[in-house]
């Protein structure tokens, strides 16, 4: 699929239009005298103005130089890129689901209130904590949500602290997150095996601390093996432990961070419990914590009243307060329950076979890789470049090689702990012949990086467009359309 | 199990290859006393059919059949199919963030789009791929004004939503911003007086709503001057962005941000939505989330690539200018079609069409006794309205008339109870409107 | 590449010419090179404050961003302006018109603890073997 597609407005043409109104049914009324100054005289300059055959063939067009999961892997580590179940498309869209009004009487909402209340139960279930808030809109805003408990909580004892622990390994929205809630940011480094190093957080851990944020499995795939015991050393201090929960996929059905000693997590429903990407959102960010610090929730919460009638409770006095508008990514919700409702107890055998695929490429990817940390991989295996930096290939060209095989790169450069990393989740929706291509299609860049190494570094060759200059893009940014653009430059 | 795509025998081969004897091997770095014994309490498994018959169960249990006349920040207006026919092209649904340029070009275009689109709209020189929803777009706003000027006071207009002004002060209440509310004058619209009175050069942003909470349009040029003469940034928040579709655009603005869930986004009981941050070109490198940049490949074809990333959390990290990751790009994806399918004259000729279905409401329910508007201002479709009686009250009356009346003030508004917000667009028929005003009479006479 | 005589060095890789009381400030031809494109220069105002060791100004490249350290404590005269529209002349000419400030040292005593560039040059090499082991 070559096809050159300019921009909508390049196409606009005055008078053309695609989606037409029904007639006008009570008296039309002059916007310029009901509004006086404030009315727009002229239409709203450059919109786009085509007719319903364009916008279909224009945003088709588009849709067929993207990669999905719908045409084959992303073996993007910690992103969890599964099958995207269609039903629940389908059920997010039924009347009386899409059409609901966050204000609208609770007493005819029912039906919505019953759905976020099986969502809670199931995720509670899942992770073994004891309440849950449903109002973050990702995973990001879940952290913060988290980070605002934990200070409401520290607060409430006289001390707010100051600092919060993340390891070297973090993704970034840790620290990022940290900051904007208002601590420091102490780092703290992984042990030779990639994981918390134990003596260290003995000596890190003061009554200064807040929180450590630890990722389990860790961004290297690994179980963080001494959990409980770093759970011990923190609550020792009364310093609380924050697990980010990208990577549920290793645990669900196998064991529960409530049970490890984790107090306050966040969960991805747009990685572990299947709601679509969309290119990049949106998703949800459910925050599930331990008794303590209930009482911190935002608002609302979801209660059960007399006559078992659902009810949303406003009136928390120890609430952070919201995180966001409304009650939550809703739409997200729905299609995460439909997805536990489709498994039900069975959704274990998701997880294993997540880490039944990550540990078959594994096998057969060492040795021909770089595998700078032995222990047990769970859903993710992390290989780094070394061998191929002996021939000027890195990473990013391998990753850009394997798109000329028709996968979508893995994880590239992260985590920062290994140089040159290369990071491989396949998910449970990789039957094992997929998992063989991608094994093939790694070894095959593998002998290329040493026998013709610039074949893997001019990679790709065979999309539609080569590598792009990135560097141009960020010196001198253009970021919207303009009328004098020339329709010439978006010719092949 | 129909989502995975393996048989015994391939399992059973996998882990042949591997060298083990069973699953529980690949778990054994699992301390065993943490390894679950039983599988989870958890409902189902459902078939397919089961899973939508679930839910159909519960859109039976919730409000169709009633017409609303709620607005508030959530607003029902007409969505082409064609729009979803779009969306669930698994080529876009299914997609990742397109951070590999080269093969998410539809995605990157899509969003270049939408920014182009936004720019257009709100009258701003560049705008982001989007943010979660309009009230953390107005947080994030709030949040780059203080970055820009190094202050930490921000004005914030009693008349911006309620539910915005409370989740900027959850973020507030960590990072030494302090929040002031200026209160709203008789006109329904922002007190000048009030805001000059509060201005200092400690201030780093003055945040109002237009048209505001109450429905009413505000006058943005004053406000910007009073603003500019100490130094702080204008925020304009729009909740209705088919607002912009025939009233003036928030130029005067140095930063908006918008909601954009009126275009092409359903209702769904709050979520997902899009947010939109748009802005003067001069700040963007404080901007908040993702931006689509044009650029060409080696060969000089065009192309879109995500870029001044390093604004963003998974470089800056600690520096970030904020901590999103993802954002609302399908959302987005939404807007643009839906944008596209109405073109130029679609969104004024809707825009147009809200404007008289609410003049209509208004003049049928000023014929009641005892029923006038609280504040005289311009607005567009959503009003405030004064009822001799409680509002609540009156509500429960409607409700028996399969009605959702008016969104009620006096909670978020003590000094409002017995007014109400309501609201009308292009898809509430005239009959419905006749109807509802009738039976808003009735519910006034009945006896208590 | 040669590594001017005249200048010092810091093991963040500034470099800093001073003369008497001023001095001028940038980084070196090997931190470019590691740093990659530059696409953006984050500058301190004049009349700013710099206190050695501490982070004065960053540079971005697509994919990293790198905190620059002042080698000397002063106070900032001038900003290289340039660099807005042209960031690209870090990577070309890093030694030279890609200086990032020109300051007024509050303390010129404390540029001599810096290295030579022999001594850099000897540095840069033990990285350099570093990195390829």
């Amino acid at each position: 699929m070559n096809r050159s597609e300019v921009l909508i407005f390049e196409k606009s043409s005055p008078g053309k239009r695609a989606f037409e109104l029904p007639p006008l049914d009570v008296p039309s009324v002059k916007a310029s005298e009901a509004l006086g100054e404030f009315h727009r005289t002229d239409g709203v300059d450059g919109f786009p103005e085509v007719s319903e055959i364009e916008v279909i063939r224009h945003f088709t067009r588009l849709s067929t130089w993207n990669y999905a999961i719908d045409l084959g892997m992303y073996p993007l580590g910690s992103c969890t890129m599964k099958y995207n179940p269609r039903v629940n498309e389908f059920v997010a869209r039924l009347a009386g689901i899409a059409t609901e009004h966050p204000y609208q009487p609770q007493e005819l909402s029912q039906g919505c209130l019953k759905i976020l209340r099986l969502l809670e139960k199931c995720l509670l279930e899942i992770t073994g904590m004891d309440a849950l808030t449903l109002q973050p809109a990702a995973g990001a805003q879940g952290e913060l949500t988290g980070l605002l408990l934990i200070r409401a909580y520290h607060q409430k004892n006289g001390n707010p602290r100051r600092k919060v622990l993340i390891p070297d390994s973090a993704h970034g929205t840790n620290p990022a997150t940290a900051v904007i809630a208002g601590y420091e940011v102490e780092n703290i480094k992984s042990n030779a095996d990639g994981q918390v190093d134990i003596a260290k957080l003995r000596e890190q851990v003061t009554e200064d601390v807040a929180a450590l944020m630890l990722t389990n499995p860790s961004t290297l795939g690994i179980f963080e093996q001494q959990i409980p015991a770093i759970a011990d050393i923190l609550h020792a201090k009364s310093a609380l432990l924050y697990m980010d929960g990208a990577n549920m996929n290793a645990l669900t059905g196998i064991t529960r961070p409530g049970e490890l000693g984790v107090d306050v997590m966040h969960l991805n429903l747009h990685k572990t419990f299947s709601t679509p990407h969309g290119g990049g959102g949106p998703g949800a960010g459910p925050v599930a914590v331990k008794k303590l610090l209930e009482p911190f929730l935002p608002v609302p919460v979801v209660v059960e009243k007399e006559g078992g009638k659902l009810a949303l409770d406003f009136n928390r006095k120890e609430s952070v307060g919201r995180v966001r508008a409304f009650v939550g990514n809703f739409g997200v919700l729905v299609r995460a329950l439909a997805y536990i409702l489709a498994y039900g107890p069975g959704v274990r055998q998701a997880t294993e076979d997540a880490v039944l695929n990550a540990n078959y490429i594994r096998k057969h990817l060492e040795g021909v890789f770089d595998l700078p940390y032995t222990r047990p991989s769970m859903h993710e295996v992390v290989f780094s470049d070394a061998i191929q930096k002996r021939n000027g290939v890195n990473t990013m060209d391998i990753a850009k090689r394997l798109i000329d095989y028709g996968f979508h790169p893995y994880t590239t450069a992260f985590p920062l702990i290994v140089p040159g990393a290369l990071m491989i989740e396949p998910t449970e929706s990789e039957s094992k012949e997929e998992c063989d291509y991608f094994i093939e299609a790694m070894r095959a860049i593998a002998e290329e990086a040493e026998k013709s190494p610039d074949l893997v570094k001019g990679a790709p060759h065979t999309t539609r467009v080569g590598r792009l200059d990135e560097v141009g893009a960020a010196r001198r940014p253009v970021l919207r359309w303009k009328p004098t653009e020339k329709r010439s430059e978006a010719a092949d | 199990m129909r989502y995975l795509p393996k048989s015994p025998a391939e399992r059973r081969e996998m882990l042949a290859a591997i060298g083990v004897k069973s699953i529980e091997e690949l778990f054994s770095s699992i301390p065993e006393a943490y390894r679950l014994k039983k599988p989870l309490n958890l409902p189902g498994p459902f078939s397919e059919t089961e899973v939508v018959q679930y839910f159909q169960e519960r859109a039976a249990e919730n409000s169709s059949a009633y017409t609303s006349y709620l607005g508030a920040g959530v607003y029902s207006h007409l969505r082409s199919v064609v729009t979803d026919a779009i969306l669930q092209r698994g080529e876009f649904l299914t997609s990742y963030t397109p951070y590999q340029a080269e093969i998410s070009q539809g995605t990157l275009q899509a969003i270049f789009e939408f920014q182009t689109l936004m720019c257009q709209l709100t009258g701003q020189e560049v705008a982001n791929a989007s943010m979660y929803d309009g009230c953390t777009a107005t947080t994030e706003a709030v949040l780059m004004a203080e970055r820009l000027t190094g202050r930490q006071r921000v004005l914030v207009g009693r008349s911006l939503h309620p539910e915005y002004r409370e989740v900027l002060r959850t973020y507030a209440k960590n990072s030494g911003l302090r929040v002031e509310e200026i209160p709203y004058a008789a006109s329904g619209s922002l007190d000048l007086q009030a805001l000059k009175a509060a201005l200092r050069e400690d201030v780093c942003a003055v945040v109002m709503q237009s048209p505001n909470f109450f429905g009413s349009i505000e006058s943005l040029g004053p406000v910007a001057e009073a603003a500019h003469a100490v130094g702080a940034l204008l925020i304009v928040a729009v909740t209705e962005a088919l607002s912009l579709g025939v009233m003036k655009p928030p130029t005067e603005a140095d930063i908006v941000a918008m909601e954009g869930q009126s275009f092409g986004l359903a209702p769904s009981y709050g979520g997902p939505y899009v947010g939109v941050i748009a802005s003067k070109e001069r700040f963007v490198r404080q901007m908040p989330g993702r931006l689509a940049g044009q650029t060409h490949d080696l060969e000089r074809r065009r192309g879109f690539v995500l870029t001044l990333a390093t604004r963003e959390q998974h470089i800056r990290r600690e520096k970030a200018t904020s901590n999103i990751c993802t954002n609302q790009a399908l959302c987005a994806l939404a807007a643009t079609v839906h944008l596209s399918l109405l073109g130029k004259e679609g969104i004024r000729e809707m825009a147009e069409q809200n404007v008289a279905k609410a003049r209509f409401v208004l003049s049928a329910l000023e014929k009641i006794p005892g029923v006038r508007r609280s504040f005289s201002s311009p607005f567009f479709n959503e009003f405030a309205v004064e009822l001799p009686r409680s509002v609540k009250l009156v509500n429960a009356e409607l409700l028996r008339s399969k009605i959702i009346g008016p969104y009620v003030l006096g909670a978020a508004y003590p000094e409002l109870t017995k007014h109400a917000l309501v609201c009308v667009t292009e898809t509430t028929s005239r009959a419905e409107i006749e109807r509802f005003a009738g039976a808003l009479k009735a519910a006034l006479e009945s006896p208590l | 590449m040669v590594y001017p005589t005249q200048y010092r060095y810091t093991k963040d890789h500034e470099w800093i010419e001073a003369k008497g009381d001023t001095a001028t400030i940038g980084i070196t031809d090997y931190a470019q090179h590691e740093l990659g494109d530059v696409v953006f220069v984050e500058l301190p105002k004049a009349g700013a404050k710099l206190e050695a060791g501490k982070t004065f100004s960053s540079v971005e490249s697509v994919k990293a961003v790198s905190e620059i350290y002042a080698p000397a404590s002063g106070q900032v005269v001038e900003a290289n302006m340039a660099l807005q529209n042209k960031p690209e002349t870090i990577n070309s000419d890093p030694h030279g018109s890609g200086w990032l400030v020109k300051v007024k040292l509050s303390n010129p005593a404390e540029v001599h603890s810096l290295m030579e560039a022999a001594a850099y040059e000897a540095y840069i090499a033990e990285k350099q073997k570093e990195a390829s082991a």
